[in-house]
């Protein structure tokens, strides 16, 4: 298997503290990576060193088989960017931008023309082309971005938070455009706070915190690791939660957990669907009175309670 | 869609070429952004216009010339001067604006020549003085300024003008690259103007207290304001050594700043990735 990136024990010191610390990856050719991690873990300084943007202070790393320090020059012409740490020029129109950046990607003026108008009209474009990209809703400047960074259609790809900001609806407009592309067989490397993001785009997640890999897997392997999706009751009368637990228990099959305060009864299930029909029937059959009732899925302050937890909370330290 | 790949530059004629290609890119992008917003670029040729009226006309009547001429003839080569200098903001705003939007981090991750950036800004901030100083001097024309000793020396004086912008110019490439910010423009101009008045400018060194005449004088801006006297057949006073050697020095000063301020620029580009 080749790899398109590759970073091995990567690392970055800003000031004092290291904001990337011994970082590994490998992203097989013509799949999509996605890198999760909270706010300050370092997702964007690794970005920034895959891109050549940064040096680092420590590892190695290549991206299409080039050293990004010895080979930047060879790194910058095989790779594309996308999000926060790149920008398009605001003054200037979508097809100013295209026409400029195709100029220096060496395309020479016709073919940077062209260029241009063959991505404006790819990523639907073409009416707003020649506006001022300030007057761009987020979705529509994403979206250029993600135009310019295809203009030399490359075999790499960094997303580096690529809806961030955005309204449910530029969102999915991006998501459809980084499909399309993936799909023409490139590979991506995607930064993302969201769980769904990552779950709809990517073939493989890392998950990042304080600077490193702390667990990577396909996202179902992190699902189950989780304990994936749970279906939870809210009872309006607490002297109604051993009753709950009992119908739960009979829905899902499984072990339900209750929480007095909160009056909530819970429990992990698999056929979602099915398991909250029947929790639904069997409360209604049952007469007890329900506040709410869902599905639940992990989300990422869960993953990372998960994943890091044992670790920092001491009651749980003599169950591990 | 048609799949499109990079070449990498081979060989050292195909890299210059490249070089000279993107700067001139780049250059183009900052005429394009005047093209879209020429009200902006208006007030930047007009600015000085409306010193030149003020200085001229409200406070002109006070002032006393060296020989007792006109005050215009005597204001307006420290005018050209002063238009230089303001130039710094320009430079400035645009450098420290591309750094805070990302763009400068986009052109650093493409294969682009690593000297376009900043070449493209400093042909286009120079091609802007030129049109700057050619409204400045038809302003001189129509208040009544002319240069007296024909127009060789007349041209000279205009290259060391152009020289003192070029010196500026790597000053505020320099400050933009460190400080990455546009807001601390008002720093930049809260600087620019004592620099400006402490010269030989806008009033005769002769007037001043003489430790004060002695600082105006050695202000950079002050030599190329003497030469360009000179050159122009303007009234110029003074009579000490720096006044006496204004021309040597509107040179030295000049290359002495492009010698300082260039390689830390350029310095602090190539270390945008530490």
């Amino acid at each position: 298997m080749t790899f398109a990136v590759v970073a091995e024990g990567l690392r970055k010191r800003y000031g004092g503290t290291w904001a990337v610390d011994g970082f590994d990856l490998a992203v097989p050719e013509g799949t999509v990576c996605g890198l999760l991690g909270p706010n300050g873990a370092g997702k964007t300084t690794v970005v920034r060193m895959l891109t050549t943007l940064l040096r680092p202070d420590g590892g190695r790393a290549a991206v299409a088989g080039h050293d990004v320090v010895r080979q930047a020059a060879q790194v910058r012409s095989r790779m594309g960017l996308v999000g926060q740490s790149a920008a398009v020029d605001e003054v200037l129109s979508a097809r100013q931008n295209l026409v400029m950046f195709g100029r220096l990607s060496h395309l020479g003026l016709t073919r940077a023309r062209s260029r241009a108008e063959e991505l404006l009209e790819r990523f639907d474009l073409a009416e707003t082309g020649g506006k001022p990209v300030k007057q761009f809703s987020g979705g529509m400047r994403r979206r250029l971005d993600l135009a310019v960074s295809m203009i030399l259609s490359p075999p790499v790809l960094f997303l580096d938070e690529p809806t961030a900001g955005l309204d449910p609806r530029g969102r999915n407009e991006v998501w459809e455009a980084v499909r399309a592309l993936v799909a023409t067989g490139c590979t991506a490397l995607l930064t993302t706070q969201y769980l769904e993001e990552a779950d709809q785009l990517a073939d493989r997640i890392s998950i990042m915190d304080t600077g490193k890999v702390i667990a990577e897997g396909t996202p179902g392997e992190l699902k189950s690791a989780l304990g994936g999706d749970r279906v939870e009751v809210v009872l309006h009368d607490a002297a109604d939660l051993p009753a709950a637990a009992g119908l739960v228990e009979r829905a899902t099959g499984a072990e339900p957990s209750l929480d007095p305060d909160t009056r909530r009864v819970g429990a992990p299930v698999r056929e979602k669907a099915a398991a909250l029909a029947e929790l639904a029937r069997l409360l209604e059959a049952a007469g007890l009175a329900v506040e709410d009732i869902g599905v639940r899925r992990p989300t990422l302050d869960e993953v990372f309670l998960h994943l890091t937890g044992d670790a920092r909370d001491p009651r749980k330290e003599v169950a591990a | 869609m048609t799949t499109v790949t990079a070449e990498v530059p081979y060989g050292p004629i195909t890299r210059l070429r490249w070089a000279v290609a993107d700067g001139w890119t780049m250059t183009l992008r900052i005429l394009a952004h005047w093209a879209r917003q020429p009200g902006q670029v208006a007030v930047g040729l007009l600015f000085p216009v409306m010193i030149v009226l003020m200085f001229g006309y409200l406070f002109g009547g006070g002032m006393a010339v060296p020989g007792g001429g006109d005050y215009r003839e005597f204001l307006m080569p420290g005018m050209f001067a002063i238009s230089m200098l303001f130039g710094i903001e320009a430079t400035f705003t645009a450098v420290a604006a591309d750094a805070a939007k990302g763009v400068t981090d986009r052109f650093r991750s493409m294969p682009v020549a690593r000297s376009a950036v900043v070449v493209g800004r400093c042909v286009a901030d120079m091609l802007n003085a030129a049109l700057g100083l050619a409204v400045l001097i038809l302003c001189g024309l129509a208040v009544g300024w002319r240069w007296h000793d024909g127009w060789g020396r007349a041209a000279a004086a205009i290259g060391l003008l152009l020289l003192l912008r070029l010196a500026f110019l790597w000053v505020g490439i320099h400050l933009g690259l460190v400080v990455g910010s546009p807001d601390a423009v008002v720093a930049v101009q809260i600087l620019v103007w004592p620099v400006g008045f402490l010269s030989n400018a806008f009033v005769w060194t002769d007037t001043m207290p003489g430790w004060l005449a002695a600082v105006a004088e050695w202000n950079p801006l002050a030599a190329t304001v003497t030469a360009a006297r000179e050159l122009f057949g303007n009234p110029t006073g003074g009579g000490s050594w720096i006044a006496e050697h204004a021309t040597l020095m509107a040179v030295v000063w000049p290359l002495a700043l492009i010698a300082i301020f260039f390689p830390l620029a350029v310095r602090r580009y190539a270390r945008l990735d530490r």
